[in-house]
């Protein structure tokens, strides 16, 4: 396990936002019955978090819930707990119609930070991020320039976003481009 | 000569001298400038040459409608080509030369297509050079490409950056005039989110030069009070130098915001293209004075009314020292009054209307203005530059009564309202014969998802024709689109306006009404490209009647400024020769964007690094650093093969199947698709989506299968492995991997929905390595931690354990007919599993292997490849697959059309081995030929190569194709001609070149 490494191994840029890669982060993808007690259950049990409403992401220290689709959850906790974790969730919906799986290292995750964090995803993904529209806590799936990703507002200033691991360093780059000092729109 | 004068100039710091540099000459301008007033305060009137036919062009207009004025702007890396000169502001520093002339502007050899053009109507081209066919091509195109064209295609790589933005308003607002202004404060009022847009660097517009009083004020105190009020409503937002590109379906519109073109070398991205959605869009675009089409009116110095009196006000810029004005409406005389204000001449006004004009005439006539009704000019007189006029009567042919000596004419033909935004999505149009000029209908808009209109117009744009009139239709369109964004108006009155009294206009088409011929091919409709109102005619008498087929027969409005000024005017003279009325001729189709915008800013940022996505496996570094040659597949990169240094890619090739035969190979197979599908129906479903059984494969087993689209033509291959009662994991192609997890997630999701299945694609989540050779399980026996004996771990079983300390799954399959192992590890420890295997294997000499040494190792065990022996028309039958087509099932994916008469043919082409005579690699795609030639005239075949290599097991040429009747032939010798008329003859064999049985991968 110590020799599991990031993809980006923990990148960082700074400019009209921080742009950072965060490292490894356990992530389970959870396909059920998002109504049945017993996921939501499960979820707490392990996150002791509530099941999020359509298009959000509920967070507490390093845990998370996020909603992925009418059938999907994504469950996000330390990296170093995902398998056993997995394997409790899974344990407790045997009796249920459900796919719970451990997608930690299929994907890779940022933090974006700071005043210009809001237009700098605005210039690569078609959301409408304006303060009114785009709270702490909602959560969205959508594209990123050319490739899949999703993010939210962790915290009024800090969007964690995640996409794949293979297109970890274009997204990366996408982030700084988009940040480059001199570019501000001072529209959102 | 046109030249500064000693006024201020509205828009000028005469504080700040600017110098730039046009045709290699040094001149002087000020900050404020546009390239246009700045040249022509060096008296620059000449400013480009006309494209067909080479005529000297000066400027006409002074905005974005502008035709003539266009230059190679910058240099290098910053080199673009027609650039208007009117939205070109002076910057420090600025390079600009003239197009379209040779060997100079002054003395140009192409204007002799001037003195031939009447040898050169519209049309010419198609009809002179249809014969010979051969000739257009080698003579006659490469001589008319050298003397037509405009600017130069850039040879640098641009040297700025460009960015996209997503934008979310209820109201966006395109225009920043005194509509506008007011449309923005109306709907800011209401409290709705309102973004207003100006394409110029100025807000107001038209107003300020015009000399409008709103609210008892002049305009530009009006214009500046209005800016402050709008600067206290947070939720107005208002930018300048972006243009409304283009309006499209819900409410979507496109803008061009230009950064840095003003100041280039700064750290700004020079554009930024805004894709906005908009809940309600108000277009106050304005309008654009139409020219008068008399002869000679390209000559430069003739210019329309308005950017005359725009330059004086503006820039104080004269375009001569006297100035005719020619109309048929009363808002040119404001041009005259301006020239007199600033002590210039204006030696008669011409006015083509019997009674001339009203409040705005009484007041030139005061001034002392010559004022001569129901004339026209004849004829415009200079070639570089107006010399003089010729003055006749309107109704007669254009005999010349009085010469007046000139050095500028300012026309006006009226007003057409800006409606190209509206009329992108569907708005419909109306026409207006009181000012002779389309308007939108407000009953006929763009419509939305709810068939409510999402566009609506006001002000100049929607044909008002005063200000007070505008201001009220603004402020009415902005607290109507407020009101359907949810906001709540606010009970307040528009401003109002002083208007002057205007005697109606009058429409000429043409100047004078009985021209003849000869006066005629000398009135441009369309200054760019060269169309005289007797081509629009032309193409009328030979049965053009359609607008849309004239405008390609003669090229009117097809140029960069996309007929803005030529469109009504055309139209008008072809509805004349048609004897149609003008709406039953109607417009061209109005197409974004509104004025050409950057490639640059289409592509945003993607280019250099982030042109493409690149995907990378968790080995891309090691292969970076130990010569890879990359195979892009898909958006990865995929080793072709690793280059020792010195070698050649073939030898590469050569050097990794010996040793992985010989000894151990290692593959980076992470690329390959993961799908995870699992439920109660999950057997079922498989049993659907492949042509094979998969609800029958025991959990710890592997099965090869295919899937074909309902088409019943193959689509993807890949081994399945069975995890669990309810589990099944499929691997995939690399190129399917998303592919395929949707046609899944299709059929589940409209076809099986009541199936209880789950997929996940876990393709990223493993980094997956083939361990292969006779030497692969004595490395990972060396690793240890888990059995992975034939006994243990037979061949096509899988099973999870450790090995070398790592968390593994590892398949016992082969791609390549050795013993091979398939080990799958988290990602994240993709790399440095990667590593121990490579240190492990060092004693015997483990060799990492690329793509290509992959392909030629499973072409030597006669595996087929997805895309190389399948391109879509082929089924499995076609490639000898019939074992994997199960017969106990009722149904798959693309059984019945399996069954279909053609699908079912014994004529299809059939998949074999091919062996060269000479030991020779077929060309790849090669077709065999047989005697004789098809229907076409084309040679007729008997089969083509699919796949083909060097084989260094075997040290001869090998290859696959499918063959007529090739399964029963084996033996039989085709012939595969080159591109060098060479042929190469060909056995046919087994497709299975290597171990047929087998005993070297079961071991």
């Amino acid at each position: 396990m110590s020799d599991a490494i990031s993809a980006l191994d923990g990148a960082r840029s700074e400019g009209s936002a921080v742009v950072e890669e965060l490292g490894l982060r356990g992530m389970i993808t959870l396909r059920g019955d998002l109504s049945s007690k017993t996921v939501a259950a499960a979820v707490k049990n392990l996150t002791g978090l509530n099941l999020p409403q359509q298009r959000m992401c509920n967070s507490r220290a390093a845990y998370g819930v996020a909603w992925m689709s009418p059938d999907e959850l994504l469950v996000m906790i330390p990296y170093g707990e995902a398998e056993a974790a997995t394997a409790k969730i899974a344990g407790a919906l045997a009796k249920e119609h459900a796919l719970v799986v451990n997608v930690s290292d299929a994907r890779a995750v940022f933090a974006i930070r700071g005043a210009g964090a809001r237009e700098v995803l605005a210039k690569l993904a078609p959301v409408d991020l304006s303060k009114e529209r785009f709270e702490p806590g909602q959560f969205r799936r959508t594209r990123l320039a050319q490739v899949p990703a999703a993010f939210w507002l962790r915290d009024p200033d800090r969007f964690e976003l995640i996409c794949f691991r293979s297109v970890a360093q274009y997204v990366f780059d996408l982030l700084k481009t988009s940040a480059a000092p001199g570019a501000e729109v001072g529209f959102l | 000569m046109s030249t500064r004068l000693s006024s201020a100039g509205r828009l000028l710091n005469r504080e700040a001298a600017v110098k730039f540099n046009f045709n290699g000459k040094y001149l002087q301008g000020y900050e404020g400038d546009t390239l246009a007033s700045a040249l022509l305060a060096n008296d620059q009137m000449l400013m480009g040459r006309s494209f067909k036919y080479h005529r000297p062009r000066g400027v006409v207009a002074s905005g974005a409608e502008e035709p003539n004025g266009l230059v190679n702007l910058g240099q290098g890396a910053r080199f673009e080509p027609n650039a208007r000169v009117t939205t070109t502001e002076l910057f420090e520093g600025l390079v600009a030369e003239s197009q379209n002339h040779w060997p100079s502007l002054e003395f140009d050899i192409g204007v002799v297509n001037n003195y031939a053009a009447r040898l050169l109507p519209a049309g010419f081209y198609y009809k002179t050079f249809i014969h010979p066919r051969a000739a257009w091509k080698h003579v006659f195109e490469p001589v008319i490409r050298k003397s037509a064209g405009l600017g130069r295609a850039p040879k640098s790589r641009d040297a700025d950056r460009y960015e996209h933005f997503y934008a979310f308003v209820d109201v966006l607002i395109i225009g920043g005039g005194i509509a506008g202004l007011q449309a923005a404060r109306a709907a800011g009022a209401a409290g709705v989110k309102v973004l207003l847009i100006e394409q110029t660097p100025h807000w107001g517009g038209r107003a300020p030069v015009d000399g409008a009083e709103i609210a008892g004020k002049p305009a530009g105190d009006w214009i500046r009070d209005t800016l402050k009020a709008l600067g206290k409503m947070p939720n107005v937002q208002i930018r300048t130098r972006m243009m409304g590109a283009g309006i499209y379906d819900h409410g979507y519109a496109l803008a061009y915001e230009r950064l840095s073109d003003h100041a280039p070398d700064n750290d700004l991205p020079r554009h930024r293209l805004w894709r906005i959605r908009a809940g309600q869009i108000i277009t106050t675009t304005g309008a654009i004075e139409r020219p008068l089409s008399f002869a000679g009116n390209d000559i430069p110095g003739v210019m329309l009314a308005s950017a005359v009196r725009d330059y004086v006000v503006n820039y104080a810029v004269s375009p001569g020292d006297r100035t005719v004005v020619v109309t048929n409406n009363d808002d040119a005389y404001r041009t005259a009054l301006v020239l007199k204000e600033a002590g210039l001449e204006v030696p008669m006004i011409v006015d083509a209307r019997p009674d001339g004009g009203g409040a705005l005439a009484e007041q030139a006539k005061a001034l002392g203005i010559r004022v001569e009704t129901g004339t026209a000019i004849a004829k415009v007189n200079g070639g570089k530059r107006v010399t003089a006029v010729e003055i006749c009567p309107q109704a007669g042919e254009g005999k010349s009564m009085t010469l007046v000596p000139c050095d500028a004419v300012a026309m006006s033909g009226g007003w057409s309202p800006v409606v190209h935004l509206w009329s992108h999505c569907g708005g419909k149009l109306i026409w207006d014969a009181d000012h002779a000029h389309f308007r939108p209908d407000p009953d006929r808009p763009p419509l939305g998802a709810d068939g409510q209109g999402f566009v609506s117009v006001a002000g100049f744009a929607n044909g008002a024709m005063g200000f007070g009139d505008a201001l009220r239709d603004a402020d009415d369109a902005g607290k109507a689109a407020a009101k359907a964004t949810g906001g709540t108006p606010k009970r307040s009155a528009a401003p109002k306006a002083v208007d002057v009294e205007m005697a109606p206009m009058a429409p000429v088409w043409k100047m004078p009404q009985g021209a003849g011929y000869k006066l005629r091919s000398k009135m441009w409709l369309d200054f760019q490209n060269d169309v005289k109102v007797s081509d629009v005619q032309l193409a009328a008498q030979e049965g053009f009647e359609s607008v849309e087929h004239t405008k390609r027969y003669t090229t009117l409005g097809m140029a960069t400024d996309q007929g803005k000024l030529s469109n009504i005017n055309g139209l008008a003279v072809l509805a004349d020769s048609l004897n149609a009325e003008i709406p039953q001729v109607g417009t061209t189709t109005f197409r974004p964007p509104y004025t050409p915008i950057s490639m640059g800013a289409i592509g945003g940022e993607a280019r250099g690094e982030i042109f493409q996505p690149l995907r990378r496996t968790p080995t891309h570094d090691w292969a970076e650093e130990h010569g890879v040659y990359w195979e892009p597949v898909g958006h990865w990169r995929r080793a072709y093969c690793y280059n020792h240094k010195g070698e050649s890619v073939e030898d590469a090739v050569q050097r990794e199947v010996r040793a992985t035969r010989a000894s151990l190979g290692l593959l980076d197979a992470s690329t390959l698709g993961k799908i995870i599908v699992k439920g109660p129906d999950a057997g079922r479903f498989l049993d659907m989506i492949y042509t094979n059984m998969m609800s029958t494969l025991k959990p710890g087993r592997c099965r090869y299968g295919l899937m074909c689209t309902e088409n019943g033509f193959l689509t993807d291959d890949g081994v399945v492995a069975r995890l669990d009662e309810d589990t099944w994991l499929c691997h995939t192609t690399t190129g399917g991997a998303d592919r395929i997890h949707a046609h899944m997630e299709e059929w589940l999701q409209t076809e099986w929905w009541d199936w209880k299945v789950y997929t996940a694609n876990l393709t990223e989540q493993y980094a997956q390595f083939a361990v292969v050779g006779p030497n692969a399980r004595k490395l990972l026996e060396k690793l240890g931690g888990m059995d992975v004996s034939k006994e243990a771990l037979p061949f096509m079983a899988w099973a999870d354990g450790k090995i070398g300390g790592f968390d593994t799954r590892v398949f016992r399959i082969s791609f390549s007919g050795e013993l091979s192992y398939e080990i799958a590890v988290p990602a994240s420890q993709g790399r440095a599993f990667w590593d121990t295997l490579l240190d492990a294997g060092e004693e015997w000499d483990i060799t990492p292997y690329g793509t290509e040494a992959l392909h030629v190792m499973r072409a030597e065990k006669g595996f087929i490849m997805i895309g190389d022996e399948t391109d879509g028309t082929v089924i499995p039958q076609d490639l000898g697959l019939d074992w994997a087509l199960s017969k106990k099932k009722d149904d798959y994916l693309g059984k019945r059309a399996q069954e279909r008469s053609h699908m079912a043919d014994p004529e299809r082409w059939k998949l074999v081995g091919l062996e060269t005579l000479d030991g020779s690699v077929l060309p790849d795609g090669a077709y065999a030929v047989v005697e004789g030639d098809n229907e076409n005239g084309q040679r007729k075949t008997e089969g083509r190569v699919t796949s083909t290599y060097h084989s260094p097991t075997l040290n001869h040429g090998i290859a696959m194709g499918l063959v007529l009747h090739g399964p029963d032939r084996m033996g039989a010798v085709l012939d595969f001609p080159k591109v060098d008329g060479t042929i190469v003859k060909a056995k046919i064999v087994s497709p299975v070149f290597y171990d047929p049985d087998g005993e070297k991968q079961n071991v």
